[in-house]
């Protein structure tokens, strides 16, 4: 083949390098029917072929898009693969968005073809079509229900992958042909489109390159040693950057063996079974594993309760040194190793991370306490910066230089400076293309001098070199007295405290900083029980006094920590409410990677807001709520606030904001 | 809502007769001479008000009640009584108006217990777990990891049931009945005691049973949109008497039936 010495440019071409090479060892493995089945990069090569063949015989052609909806399976993993030897542009989606934002979506891409997990989604489109006169057929995994459906334009993947076997079987000018097409595939080529989650606004459409995408990831697996030995579980959702770049590129260009989960509901349980060895994880799920343990441990005999907070202490004294290969007292060691049998091992074992060798975390910044909960514990944990602009990774810390507040240095190749407003921007090999259809975001988005903006403010700390983030560069604001307001940073600190869920601050042009405040469900619940306190719903349990202590408690910690940061010290919380409702991607408050909308929430909220500064004791709101079915109904409910002591600060510290 | 009943479901083979049945306990006339057929593949639904004898109903179905009079045709066999060992083993199944499980085991084992007719080796074998014996086990665990896709229950397959909520404890309920594979299924109150979100899944695992498996499927049900969505064809009984026996649109229009569930003067 002529690619035998050639680097690989795009993605079918490495996956036909694997299959020469790595042939016989681990690509993909879904448990299903309750066992773990496995596919060879061989029988991978073999599979996608076929079902490449199968595509381009109902009429998918070079260009076209496809759009691919569900959870994590081989067979949507093989339809992005099966797309990209075709030429054709696979445009994963969110599996969760409700129908009108798949559509606009779809609309947008202008998709002709869909490759689809089951029949929730085949109705969800179904139910959008007249908004999609370009769409042709629709392929789908899981034939469960939709036996009876009218097959004109709907096809079961499987099927499509027999046709092209089939095809492949009776002439070998079909072989050539689909070896020809691969061949033909450039670096240059758009290799995929990921919609963002619209943090920001309406989602945009990422164009990457083959190549682009090829050069961020090589750089990635060669910074982390990744190889064909390594195994990951794929169950971020597919149309995030993180679980194509994370998984399926990386996947391919290391030869390491993904892993897809039997559900949603059993990831925990298949983590565990699979072991990975690579491992990413947003802050939030570090954070409800943690939760789990602790509740669980607080529920544990007087023994194994003391054994587990004896040796959590030992780790956060040693455990980071001795990862880190700082200096250890001998006696340390040795208690250390101890609890490396006695408890770490077996923790470790539980929440599935014993292989972990790489785990990453982003996304969010995480608690220090946290962070170093699982550092402490022997495992690799580090973070990285990135965007789905710059195909994930500006910024990664290095084995052995890892800090909890920073997101590392600079990647290979990656160039950054900070503009003279503070925000980040750069230029990376992995870089987008442009924004699809849409010119003036994409020049927006860029400055003169080809370096992408972030949008986001940091810094270079002076002791690490590190990156820092703080906040969104125009999120960032002032309180009426000048003191810097960075909102993420205060509510981060918030969500540090296991009570607290969701937090959103608000301050920018106030006299003061207030805060509303999403009580933890798990945790304030487990507290509940333990301290006798009665709750029939969420909404009662959120507004109970003792509840208000609690939280209260909290927030004055959160005070005291900002009191010893100079530059943040004028922004201690001086109110909060605790919200009636959790905040959900559903009513539009989170996006769908769960980041808070804290303009939407405003407007929302609005009376809440404006009795948090003129001074009320209670507020009143109605509010619309939409329940999963996509039903909707109204909340209504009375709002206690609560006041809280500062300390005062001297006006001269507040300057050097 | 299901588009109404076609002839061709109408004019299906009778898979199960019952003809004049008359049940009484002492004094109380609990059924009274009742009779009405399940066609094969169809969703047949009995209803009535409180005390109707619907339960009853099916308890002589499925042979744990003996009728005093009249008969039972299953599948072209006619019985004055069944027992409910043959009705087992002929092909009925049934899940039960309060959950009947074994609590202390896993979702997956109770399902497999719903296997147990189907086992050809006996106790010895499946005591030493060899040869054979596993290999017939690999089998039984394949038809059963089945039904746990199908009812999309992986993630509490090995969760002992009695820590599992209700909703799911029906579903495992319904598991195991599908697990005999079954030509009849008989459904006692399969939504009763579940919020919205638990009778729409439940709902719609009826139908896929129906539709997927070509299961045959009595049900009793109180709640009435739920009979009106489901049901090929509708009983009505009222003080252990059939009132009604149509399809759900003309079961609606019936005065009688109206009369029953809302009262009238006498």
């Amino acid at each position: 083949m002529a690619s035998e010495n050639t680097p690989a440019d795009t993605f079918p071409k490495l996956l036909v390098r694997n299959a020469r090479i790595f042939a016989e060892r681990p690509a993909l493995r879904h448990k299903d029917l309750g066992i773990w089945q496995t596919w060879t990069w061989a029988q991978v090569l073999e599979a996608v072929r076929a079902y490449a063949v199968g595509l381009s015989r109902l009429g998918v052609r070079r260009g076209d898009t496809i759009a691919i909806v569900g959870a994590n399976r081989p067979k949507l993993y093989w339809s992005v693969m099966a797309a990209q030897m075709l030429g054709a542009v696979p445009v994963p989606v969110y599996a969760d968005a409700v129908a009108d934002e798949l559509a606009n979506v779809l609309v947008h891409a202008e998709v002709k073809f869909a490759a689809v997990e089951d029949q929730e989604q085949v109705d969800k489109i179904l139910s959008v079509a007249d908004r999609l006169p370009k769409l042709e057929r629709m392929f789908y995994d899981q034939k469960k229900g939709l036996r009876d459906y009218d097959h004109s334009k709907l096809h079961c993947i499987d099927d499509v992958i027999a046709d092209g076997r089939n095809a492949l079987a009776l002439d070998a000018k079909v072989g050539a042909w689909i070896d020809g097409e691969i061949a033909a595939g450039k670096g240059s080529d758009t290799s995929i489109i990921l919609y963002t989650s619209g943090t920001t606004g309406q989602s945009k459409g990422v164009v990457l390159s083959a190549q682009g995408c090829i050069d961020a990831g090589s750089d990635t697996v060669a910074f982390d040693r990744l190889n064909e030995h390594d195994e990951a579980l794929a169950y971020l959702p597919l149309a995030w950057v993180g679980d194509h770049y994370l998984n399926y590129v990386q996947g391919l260009i290391a030869g390491f063996c993904i892993a897809c989960p039997e559900s949603t509901d059993t990831a925990m349980q298949d983590l565990r079974e699979i072991g990975p060895s690579f491992y990413f994880a947003p802050p939030r799920t570090f954070e409800q594993m943690l939760t789990r343990v602790m509740i669980r441990m607080e529920d544990a005999g007087f023994f194994k309760r003391h054994l587990f907070h004896f040796f959590i202490d030992v780790a956060r004294r040693y455990g980071e040194k001795i990862l880190n290969g700082q200096p250890v007292p001998l006696h340390g060691r040795l208690v250390y190793a101890i609890g490396k049998v006695l408890v770490y091992g077996p923790l470790k074992n539980v929440l599935g991370l014993s292989r972990v060798r790489v785990a990453y975390t982003a996304g969010e910044a995480i608690g220090p306490d946290l962070f170093s909960f699982y550092r402490s514990l022997g495992m690799n944990l580090k973070q990285l910066y990135g965007q789905t602009e710059a195909f994930l990774y500006v910024t990664a810390q290095p084995d052995g230089q890892i800090y909890a507040d920073t997101v590392g240095a600079k990647l290979p190749n990656v160039d950054i400076r900070i503009a003279d407003n503070g925000e980040v921007q750069f230029k990376s090999p992995g870089m987008f293309v442009s924004y699809f259809k849409d010119e003036a975001k994409t020049k927006e988005a860029m400055t003169a001098d080809g370096y992408v903006k972030t949008g986001d403010a940091g810094f270079f700390d002076e002791k690490t070199g590190h990156l820092k983030i703080i906040d969104r560069a125009k999120d960032v604001g002032r309180l009426k007295d000048g003191t810097l307001f960075p909102p993420k940073y205060i509510e981060n600190k918030l969500k540090f405290h296991p009570n607290i869920r969701e937090a959103v601050a608000y301050g920018d042009g106030r006299d003061f900083v207030a805060a509303m405040i999403n009580i933890d469900l798990a945790a304030v619940g487990a507290w509940a029980e333990r301290h006798n306190v009665v709750y029939g719903s969420y909404q009662e349990l959120a507004g109970h006094p003792l509840v208000y202590d609690l939280i209260a408690r909290d927030i004055d910690e959160t005070n005291r920590s900002l009191l010893d940061e100079k530059v943040m010290a004028g922004a201690q919380i001086k109110r909060f409410l605790i919200l009636p409702k959790e905040l959900d991607a559903d009513d539009g408050e989170l996006t769908r990677t769960q980041k808070v909308r804290r303009r939407f929430i405003a407007e929302r909220y609005a009376p809440f807001i404006k009795a948090l500064y003129d001074g009320s004791r209670e507020a009143d709101i109605a509010t619309e709520v939409t329940f999963e079915d996509g039903r909707k109904g109204v909340l209504s409910a009375r709002v206690k606030i609560r006041d809280v002591a500062t300390t005062p600060v001297a006006r001269d510290l507040e300057k050097a904001a | 809502m299901r588009a109404p009943a076609d002839s061709a479901a109408v004019a299906g083979e009778v898979l199960l007769s019952v003809q004049n049945v008359s049940l009484s306990f002492g004094g109380v006339k609990a059924i009274q001479n009742v009779s009405f057929d399940i066609r094969k593949s169809e969703v047949r639904a009995i209803i009535g008000p409180n005390g109707a004898g619907k339960t009853s109903m099916l308890n002589v179905i499925n042979g744990f009640y003996q009728p005093q009079s009249g008969s039972i045709t299953f599948k072209g066999v006619a019985r004055s009584n069944m027992r409910p060992y043959d009705a087992a083993h002929g092909g009925i199944a049934r899940t039960f108006q309060n959950v009947a499980l074994f609590r202390g085991m896993s979702a997956l084992d109770n399902i497999m217990a719903g296997r147990t007719l189907k086992m050809r080796r006996g106790f010895f074998w499946q005591l030493v777990r060899f040869g054979p014996a596993v290999a017939e086990e690999v089998e039984h665990r394949l038809k059963v990891e089945e039904i746990i896709d199908f009812l999309e229950i992986p993630a509490i397959r090995k969760v002992p049931v009695g820590r599992l909520p209700y909703g799911l404890q029906k579903r495992v309920e319904l598991g195991r009945a599908l697990a005999m594979e079954p030509d009849l299924l008989l459904l006692d109150e399969p939504m009763a005691g579940m919020n919205l979100e638990e009778k729409e899944d439940m709902s719609r695992f009826i139908v896929d049973v129906n539709e997927h498996y070509g299961t045959t499927i009595a049900l009793i049900e109180h709640d009435m949109g739920v009979v009106m969505d489901l049901s090929d064809r509708v009983v009505v009984l009222d003080h252990g008497a059939k009132i009604a026996d149509a399809t759900p649109q003309e079961v609606k229009r019936d005065q009688s039936v109206i009369d029953a569930y809302l009262g009238v003067a006498h």
